[in-house]
């Protein structure tokens, strides 16, 4: 505080002092080093070593039966993509994340517009409805799904008058009820993320349109949505990432993975194959082929960043 | 009133109670007498609202110290990553350096990768940490607080980002003109006008350590009493019959805290998720 007396400069040189700010070169270095504190061991780190029991034969014998690890190479690669099982579960989470993310998208951008037009009341109570969905935890969110579609005592059957037909025996019935979950989930942020972006849109741009005779339809899809393209790009791959990395709904819905893992995703794959098989460095190699895909999608993401223009 | 107004307002009314419905019949369970869970006739209310379940849930099985522990992960790891978060934010945002885009887009990376398939190298490494600094091996809360602080800050600092831009420069510039130190403007000065969207991030993190299952699953092996509540939810699952009053007691239990937060904060959610609503 003493600077303060001691400175009767002319506003000219004051000025001159404050420009060049960022000064101490060291200094964003310092406000970064508790996070490179938690973050180089607790992730960087796990990914490093996630890569390397990937190439090394590390099962429970060798965790706790004091074998020595060995390397070998892209064996565990050469397992995996020589295993017909990985191809399919491969095969069904791209499928179920690509459904999924068409149909949050579908459902979310429905109802963004839906919101624009709707009145006060209407728009006030789906706006909580949605932020009750998205709030609650994807434990809780699968509880209760599986509580409606309960062979039992579930609500699903009592309304069809089906007595004890289990909604989770068939595989593709299950994914089904997960995926609605999900969605319950995740069309949320995609709606009200939307419905802000239309919000922004100027009024004046689609009056505009009317003016030269654009229907209310054609306005929408020749103005608002070239116009939101950008924020529709950030918000398909987010939801891809999200959606391809679904666990706890299948997990917990479907015990592990669904009868003989006739559910599994890579992610609940990776998992059991660690810790339910003991196959650790198997396991890692799953985890790593996941990385890498979701790498390309995050490229993509950063990319369509640029391109919206946002600063980083 | 317009027809497509009427339309609108009749879909966003049926969205709403479609999208509702689940939580209210979660709640709606809760308070049902068991027998009118286990009767076949479909009532979507009850007159006889108790409370029985959940003085089940919170009585036996561990339950309420389950709840303790969440809770007491959850706020431990919304204070540090709010700090840290914040200073990372500051950093990236108010200085120019070498390497900042490069830092920044680590900090977006990292945001991506799939957590579930760290958990296979974090198990080996917490368990080896154990060996060093017991407090924070496996079967500890402390495991639990290290790894969420490290799966909660990418996100946390992305999204504090935008709300360190918000605030003008010119108020620290001013304030340094008057004299005052880095460290008076950093925390005296930004960290109060950040505060609402440090609260929103903290929401975040709150939430993803709040709701965590694979860690707590992965890590807490033996020790019972360090188990969190996805897991102690799992307790009402049995192979015979579920026990669905307290299944869903413990569900709404394991909501609401989530529900009021999240409501709370629900203006600053979307102005704060990285920018993505500009323009």
């Amino acid at each position: 505080m003493t600077a303060v007396t001691t400175a009767p400069a002319d506003p000219e040189t004051r000025v001159r002092q404050s420009t060049p700010r960022p000064r101490g070169r060291l200094r964003p270095w310092l406000y970064l080093l508790p996070s490179a504190a938690v973050l180089l061991p607790l992730f960087g780190y796990p990914i490093y070593m996630l890569g390397l029991l990937s190439v090394f034969d590390y099962r429970q014998a060798q965790v706790s039966g004091g074998e020595p690890t060995r390397f070998i190479g892209f064996d565990n690669y050469a397992t995996l993509l020589g295993d017909q099982r990985f191809w399919s579960v491969l095969a069904q989470t791209v499928v179920f994340a690509a459904v999924l993310v068409i149909a949050t998208l579908a459902v979310g951008a429905a109802l963004a517009v839906v919101l624009t037009k709707a009145g006060r009341v209407p728009r006030l109570l789906l706006s909580l409805a949605a932020m009750a969905a998205w709030a609650a935890p994807a434990m809780t969110g699968s509880t209760v799904w599986m509580f409606l579609f309960d062979a039992d005592l579930g609500l699903v059957n009592q309304l069809l008058g089906i007595e004890g037909y289990n909604w989770f025996y068939d595989k593709w019935v299950t994914f089904g009820i997960v995926g609605a979950t999900v969605v319950w989930h995740s069309f949320p942020f995609v709606m009200v993320t939307l419905y802000a972006g239309i919000q922004a849109i100027p009024s004046s741009v689609v009056e505009a349109a009317s003016l030269d005779g654009a229907s209310a339809w054609h306005s929408f899809w020749r103005v608002i949505v070239p116009m939101l393209r950008p924020l529709v790009t950030i918000v398909v791959i987010q939801s891809i990432i999200w959606d391809f990395k679904i666990f706890t709904q299948i997990y917990v819905m479907t015990n592990g993975g669904g009868i003989a893992g006739q559910n599994s995703v890579l992610n609940v794959y990776a998992y059991q194959t660690a810790f339910g098989s003991s196959e650790y460095g198997l396991g890692s190699a799953i985890g790593v082929i996941m990385t890498l895909i979701l790498l390309v999608v995050t490229l993509l993401y950063i990319r369509a960043l640029y391109r919206s223009g946002e600063k980083l | 009133m317009s027809r497509s107004r009427l339309a609108a307002n009749t879909v966003a009314v049926v969205a709403a109670v479609v999208t509702f419905f689940p939580i209210y019949w979660m709640v709606l369970s809760a308070l049902k007498p068991a027998g009118e869970i286990q009767s076949l006739e479909v009532r979507p209310w009850t007159l006889a609202p108790t409370f029985e379940h959940f003085q089940r849930v919170l009585g036996g099985e561990n339950f309420s110290r389950y709840l303790l522990n969440s809770l007491g992960i959850a706020l431990t790891v919304v204070v540090l990553s709010a700090v840290v978060a914040f200073l990372a934010a500051v950093a990236v945002t108010r200085f120019h350096f070498r390497f900042r885009t490069t830092v920044l887009i680590m900090f977006l990376v990292a945001q991506m990768v799939p957590v579930e398939a760290l958990t296979i190298p974090l198990f080996f490494l917490i368990r080896d940490i154990g060996t060093a600094v017991p407090g924070v091996g496996l079967n500890t809360l402390g495991s639990l607080v290290l790894v969420h602080l490290a799966c909660s800050l990418p996100f946390a600092v992305w999204m504090m980002r935008g709300f360190v831009a918000a605030v003008p420069e010119a108020l620290e510039e001013a304030a340094m003109i008057d004299g005052a130190s880095r460290s008076v403007i950093l925390w005296r000065i930004l960290f109060p006008l950040v505060a609402p969207g440090l609260i929103a991030t903290s929401v975040f993190s709150f939430i993803a350590a709040w709701n965590d299952f694979i860690f707590a699953r992965t890590f807490i092996i033996s020790a019972k009493d360090n188990q969190t509540l996805p897991a102690a939810l799992l307790v009402f699952f049995k192979p015979d019959e579920n026990d669905w009053g307290g299944i869903m007691a413990a569900s709404t239990l394991m909501t609401i805290p989530v529900l009021i937060f999240f409501v709370a904060v629900q203006r600053r959610l979307v102005a704060g998720l990285g920018g993505a609503v500009k323009d």
